[in-house]
This record gives C-alpha cells, structure tokens and sequence, in this order.
C-alpha cells in the first residue's frame, strides 16, 4: 500500500523537473562501471566544456519551446556569429571589436526570426527552417568554404582559459542557466513566457503584448547562439564554414530529455542543461569505448526515445494520482 | 411489464482512486421515451453516461439491456449493442466529407476499394430521414454548428442505434436550430429509439422530455415524470434546498454616463453606439449571428473593427486592444472559457494573476508573497472551491473555472466588465453565485455589459436590455417592460421598431 503511494508523491512532485537528474545519475554510475577513466576530474570538466556551446544553445531553446515554438536555425546562427566575429577578430584586432559583433550578428538573427513569426505570423518551424539554410549559406560563402584562423590569445582565452581553476565556458555556462532560472521563476517575462505557450489567445486577451514576448524569446536565443558561436571559434582558434551543423537537434533533444512539453507551457530550464549533460556523456562514454562513432548517433537516438517513453510513464502515473 | 425498460442500470458504483463518484444509482430507460437528466456539475452525469457508453466501466453494477445483462469493455461495444452517445464537443473530422465522417470506420468496401456509390446513397437515406439539406459531399468544414449536430445524430443512426444519449445538444444552437433539433428528436422517439438528455437548460428539459432523473452528489434523489413537475422542484431537488431569489434584487439606477460607444462597426457590427452607466447591468441580447458577442469584443480589441470610438471616463481610447483597454478599465470575461479565457495547463494563482501582473511587479520581479495573498484574497471573496492556490486551472469544474476568469479580470480594476455568457456550462450554485458577484461589484460603482443567450437570465439581472439584429440594436427595453416574449419577438426581427 505504502509504496504506490511513495511513487505517486515522486511523480507528483513536479516529475519533470527531477527525471532527467534520475537518468543522468543512472547514466553517470552505468559509465563509471565501464570505463574507468570516465568519472576523473579532467574528463569531467572536458565533457562540461564539450557540452558548453549545445547547452547555451538548449537554454534559449527552452525559452522557445516554452512559448510552444521551435527555433530551427541555432546551429546555423551559431556558426554564422562565429564567422564573423572571426574575421572582425583578424581585421581589426580587437578582441572587443570581435565580441560584440559575435553578440551583434546572433541578435539580430534572432530579431529576424522574431519579426517574421510575430509580425508575419508565420509557424516558426518554417521561419527557422528557411534561416537556418540562410545562414549557413551565408556562412559557406562569407568564409569561401575555408576556416577563418585566429591566433590572438585574449580571444582564444574565452574557449581555452580557466578562471580560478574553472574553465571559462562553464562559468558562462553557469552564469546563463542561473539568469535564465532567475527569469523564467520570477519575472514576469517568465509568466509571460509560460502562459504564452499554454494559451496564446488567452494570454493575448489578458492584456499581454503576445507579440513582443513572443519575439523576445527568439531575440534571446539569437544572442546566445552568439554568445555559443564566440566559444567554439576561441576554443576551435577558427571559426569552421560548416560550424554549428547539427547543434540544432542536440539542443531541442536536451530540452526534451530535461522534461519540457513540446506543446509550450509546460517545463523547466534547469533540467535542460541535465539533458544537455546526458548526451554530451553519452558521446564520451561512447569515445571512451572506442565505439564506432557511426555507432554513437543510434545509441543517442535510442536514449532520447527511451527518455520520453518514460517521461510519459510518469506523467500518467502522476495525473492519476489527482 | 419490465420488458418496458430498454436500458437499466442497477447499483452501478464508479469509485476514481478511492473517491465515489456514483454511489450506488440506478437508472431506468424506456423504449422511445425523452429521458432528461438533471444534476449540477459534479453531480455524476457524465461519469454515467460514460459508464453506458462504454467510455468507463463502473466498478460494480449491471447494465440490462432490452431484457438481457450485458457487459462491454468499449464505446465499440456499446455501439455494437445499440447504444451510441454524442458529446458537447464533437467528434467529427473538418477535412473529410459528410459520409466519410458518418461512415469512419465502417466505410463500404468492394474489392479492397471503398464503394463510394453505396457510401453516398447510404448516407443520402441517411440524411433524407433526418431531412437534412446538405450533400453527402459536403466537407465537414463547411457546416454551421447546427448541422454537424445532425451529422453527428446521423453517424448515430448509421449504426442503427436504439439508446442515444446527447449531452447539451443545444449549447451552440440558435433558437430555430433548437426547434429544428427537436423535432428531429420527436421523431427518432417516434422510431422507438430512446433518447437521454443531458441539458443545464431547464426550460428545454420541460419542452421536451418524458421523465427527469435528478443526481446529486454522486447519488440518484429522484425519478419523476414531467409532467407531474415543475421548475422549482427539479431546482431544489437538484440543489438540495430550495434557491428562493436566484436573481438579486437591484436597485434603481441614476443616469451618470461612464461609457460610452460611437458608431462600431466592424464584422457583423454595424454602426452601434449607446451609453452605460454607472452601477449599471447593461444587457446586449440576440440571437446567434446579431454580433452582439462581435460587438463585445470589438470593444475590448479582441478582434478588429473598421471604425468607431470607445468613451470610458470621459476619454477616448486611442487604439484599442486588450492591453489597452485594460489599462483603461475594461475588463472582458471571454464566452469561450477554454480557449479564450484560461491558460488550462497553468495553475489558479499563475492565472489569476496573469492580467493584472504589474501591480505585484516590482523591476520585473513578481512579489510572490504579495502575489499569494491577492490570490488568496480572490479565492475567498469568489469562493472559489480549490485544493491549493498552485493546482492547475484545468483540474476545476466549469463554475470554478469561470470564477478564476472573473478573479482574474476584476484583479486589473475595471470600471466596466464587460461579461460574454459568464454562465454557460456553469451549475446552477455556481450560476447565483456569479449573479451576486456582478451585483455587489456594481454596487461598488463598477458597471456590467452582459452578454447572454440565456434568456431569463438577461431579464433576471439587466437593468436594462438592448437587443441586436443583424448587426444593429433594434430596441432599447428597461427592466419593468422586459418579459421574454417581448425580447424574443425583437431579437428574431419579428417586430419592426416604432
């Protein structure tokens, strides 16, 4: 008797937020078994660092998804930003010079996206998808399909250095999740945010500016694509023709393994970067092995498949319960 | 003589994790009779009518059936059997035609093709026998709600079913579509099919029905036949004592002009203005497509308008939207609750504040200590029925629902509240409930734009009644003159104004 009632109160507890900690630590055990070298402390902060660019990404993902969208052209504003923060980097010399178009281009990106769903009111899948093939034509041509090396180390720093022992990504890392917690627990923009996608209309007849919210949260995740794109080129020393390719799907499966719905309304932003952890330890584990990296992409889509079958098993577990 | 009975449910116990929710009822239903029934929301209506249409099954009991136990596991079954349901939202798909949609799941198969020359016949007779107008071809898209109701009663027929159950079948009906509808019933009865109707609207259940049982609480209180009743004993039966005014009763109003509006038009609205008072309830009533729900929210910016001004204190709003209008002092309760009126997904407090978020801001942060106790506030003053302030909206029945909307719009302040069908699919304690919210905040000097197709209900709290047709108020009627007839004959356009 006691027991269902234990694991109702678990699910109860808004499960979605706890589920994904459950499958990182499942997973974290499982690889400490199989390879030995996986839990030391280099390894870790690697895999943090690896982790860095794709979890920024997810975190402003979380935003969209909240607000019931979907932002397609992450990856591609994120190699695009880095572009062109490189070349400023090599042409004019300064590091600040370079930040702030980094910044700069990934805002405006997101500024688009926004103008074109809100203004337009067009599906966002078909805006992000039509910039996403934008900008990484853009990128193509704009490097003429070679990297753009940077040999400065002030701006190489942001990628390689460490910061009171801590690798500078993870405190950035770090500093964007607590703002974008702060945000979405306690502003207004955040109840804005999750009333939004759980029911425009209504938020609309409630006397919120949809629109401007609505395009906030693409502007946001523009600029952290920014903020993702200036991390690889430093780390990299050069920012990649094709950077960013792919970083898209990893950033929406963090957001889906940390237990955010995918109708809006419903999640939160902490979970993400534990989903973002799951599928960067996934891929070391999976190095670590000597796996045949082709190997690695089915193992992750099997793990995400699995994640939401039980995140499913949960949610009617806890619906039940009420 | 019991092989009268088509349908009989004996001690039919429905229990959801520990909560009864039927305990112990039973139900007798006669071959083509109009079986009405009548309970408050919560009353354990629907659960039965998903326990005899196979949607749940209860967790003892029997079911007879035409003399015979029966025991099914799925609508499936029920349907197998006879018995067929049609709920409030219908379950019809837009893009495909009207016989695909009658016959889904059973389409007529000729060598592996589907034989549309039998599908359409077999629909058209389908269609005739209800004497529906329309081609079997017609996509369901292109249907007024009225007919979808028909197309749902002929996928009813189409599987020769003898017990039909309909829950608020005239929700969405306008009057002569209700007339239409229940000849249509009249007929099936004819037939021998039997019918159990589920309607909040007590003058229907008396225009048509044979015998109402009345739940409450989960429990059967009574069986009667209707003509041997009246209004005030299903009301009391259905309430547990006796609801002596349901309408509050009001007071004189002076004329002092807080609102005003000049020339709206827009879709369906053409061209109105008129006025609004302090303390006053100012009722717009028409029939479905007057605009006077188009009318209400032009007001408030929820849809455009071409042209036309807004006047609330003495100050023309300059370009309206709900923002806008909030800040000005307007506050819409939306008809459509679900949809209009509430982030379902998101809990009490979350949406209770969600209109009036600046006043608990503070540099963009929520004051959630301040945030709990307005929210506590409004949950008290509205009675609002809750477990916790943070349960979420969509677990709460209509009437609760419909107080957190109120909650939420009286929290921005408004000086006028402009309320569209703030009772529909409410019960009837929650229904008074509502009236004397609207007259103690009136009484605060606040004034009240009512929308309603309910009838007694705009006679009951309007002071006075404006009534639209086609676009245009026709007829101005005080609350002395109001009688039902006078403001029906206006709103069908069957007296020309003088």
């Amino acid at each position: 008797m006691i027991k269902p009632n234990i694991l109702k109160r678990v699910a109860k507890i808004d499960s979605s937020q706890y589920r994904a900690f459950l499958i990182l630590i499942i997973i974290i055990i499982g690889s400490s078994f199989v390879a030995p070298s996986f839990f030391t402390f280099s390894n870790m902060t690697n895999v943090i660092r690896q982790i860095s660019m794709s979890a920024i990404l997810a975190c402003g993902m979380t935003f969209v998804i909240l607000t019931g969208g979907i932002d397609l052209s992450v990856g591609a504003i994120l190699g695009f930003s880095g572009a062109l923060s490189a070349s400023v980097m090599v042409s004019t010399g300064s590091v600040f010079l370079a930040v702030l178009t980094g910044l700069g281009a990934g805002l405006i990106c997101g500024l688009v996206n926004g103008i074109f769903i809100t203004h337009y009111d067009l599906p966002p899948f078909i805006v992000t998808l039509a910039t996403m093939t934008l900008l990484y034509g853009s990128t193509l041509l704009f490097t003429k399909g070679a990297p753009i090396a940077i040999y400065n180390q002030s701006y190489t720093f942001i990628g390689k250095g460490d910061v009171l022992g801590m690798p500078l990504p993870i405190i950035i890392l770090i500093v964007i999740y607590a703002i974008a917690f702060i945000v979405l627990s306690y502003t207004r923009f955040g109840r804005n945010v999750y009333a939004l996608g759980g029911n425009k209309e209504a938020t609309r007849l409630s006397g919120i500016n949809v629109k401007f919210n609505q395009a906030a949260v693409y502007i946001i995740t523009g600029l952290l694509c920014g903020v993702a794109g200036i991390i690889l080129t430093a780390r990299l020393g050069s920012a990649g023709p094709e950077a960013g390719k792919g970083y898209e799907l990893d950033a929406i499966a963090a957001v889906i393994l940390g237990g955010t719905s995918l109708a809006g309304g419903q999640g939160f932003v902490l979970p993400t970067i534990v989903g973002a952890l799951i599928l960067g330890i996934l891929s070391n584990i999976l190095t670590l092995m000597n796996v045949n990296p082709f190997v690695s992409g089915i193992v992750k889509g099997i793990v995400i498949l699995v994640a939401i079958v039980i995140d499913k098993k949960f949610k009617s577990i806890s619906s039940k319960g009420e | 003589m019991e092989n009268n009975y088509i349908l009989e449910l004996r001690n039919i116990v429905k229990k959801f994790s520990g909560v009864t929710a039927l305990d112990n009822v039973h139900l007798e239903v006669k071959k083509g009779e109009i079986h009405a029934l009548c309970g408050e929301n919560g009353a354990g209506k629907s659960t039965l009518m998903k326990i005899i249409s196979g949607a749940q099954k209860a967790t003892s009991g029997e079911i007879i059936f035409e003399g015979n136990k029966v025991e099914y596991n799925s609508i499936k079954d029920a349907q197998n059997l006879g018995i067929s349901m049609i709920y409030q939202e219908f379950n019809l798909i837009p893009n495909l035609s009207v016989a695909e949609n009658i016959f889904l799941g059973k389409l007529p198969i000729k060598t592996g093709m589907v034989d549309w020359t039998k599908l359409y016949n077999d629909t058209q007779a389908i269609l005739d026998t209800i004497r529906l107008k329309i081609s079997p071809k017609t996509k369901i898209s292109n249907l007024s709600v009225a007919q979808m109701q028909m197309v749902e009663i002929s996928k009813c027929l189409s599987v020769n079913s003898k017990v039909i159950i309909m829950d608020e079948p005239t929700a969405a009906l306008t009057s002569e579509e209700i007339d239409t509808l229940f000849k249509i019933i009249k007929e099936l009865v004819a037939k021998s099919i039997s019918i159990i109707y589920i309607s909040h609207k007590m003058d229907e259940i008396f225009n048509i029905s044979d015998t109402i049982t009345v739940f409450r609480d989960g429990k059967h209180v009574k069986t009667l036949q209707t003509k041997d009743t009246n209004y005030d004993e299903i009301v009391s039966l259905m309430v547990g004592q006796s609801i002596e005014n349901l309408y509050p009763q009001r007071e004189e109003i002076k004329e002092d002009i807080v609102f005003e509006v000049k020339g709206i038009t827009g879709k369906a609205v053409n061209n109105v203005s008129f006025t609004l008072n302090k303390s006053e309830i100012l009722a717009i009533y028409g029939l479905m497509g007057s605009g006077n729900i188009e009318l209400s929210k032009m007001i408030y910016g929820a849809i455009k308008k071409k042209s036309g001004d807004v006047i609330i204190n003495k100050k023309k709003i300059k370009k309206i939207s709900p923002h806008n209008a909030i800040k000005a002092g307007i506050g819409l309760v939306p008809d459509d609750r679900k949809n209009e009126g509430l982030v379902l997904i998101r809990s009490i407090k979350e949406n209770i504040s969600l209109a009036s978020l600046d006043k608990i801001t503070q540099f963009g942060f929520v004051d959630k200590s301040m945030e709990r106790n307005t929210v506590i506030n409004s949950v008290e003053a509205m009675r609002i029925k809750i477990s916790s302030p943070n349960q979420i909206v969509g677990n709460l029945s209509g009437g609760n629902q419909q107080k957190v909307v109120l909650s939420k719009i009286l929290r921005t302040s408004p000086d006028v509240l402009i309320l569209d069908e703030p009772t529909r699919g409410v019960d009837v304690g929650a229904k008074t409930e509502i009236y004397q919210i609207m007259d103690t905040v009136t009484k605060k000097g606040k004034a009240v734009i009512l929308i309603s197709s309910d009838l007694p209900e705009v006679i009951g709290m309007a002071d006075r009644i404006l009534i639209m047709n086609e676009g245009k108020i026709i007829k101005e009627v005080m609350k002395k003159d109001a009688t039902q007839e006078l403001v029906l004959a206006y709103a069908s356009g069957g007296v020309s104004n003088d």
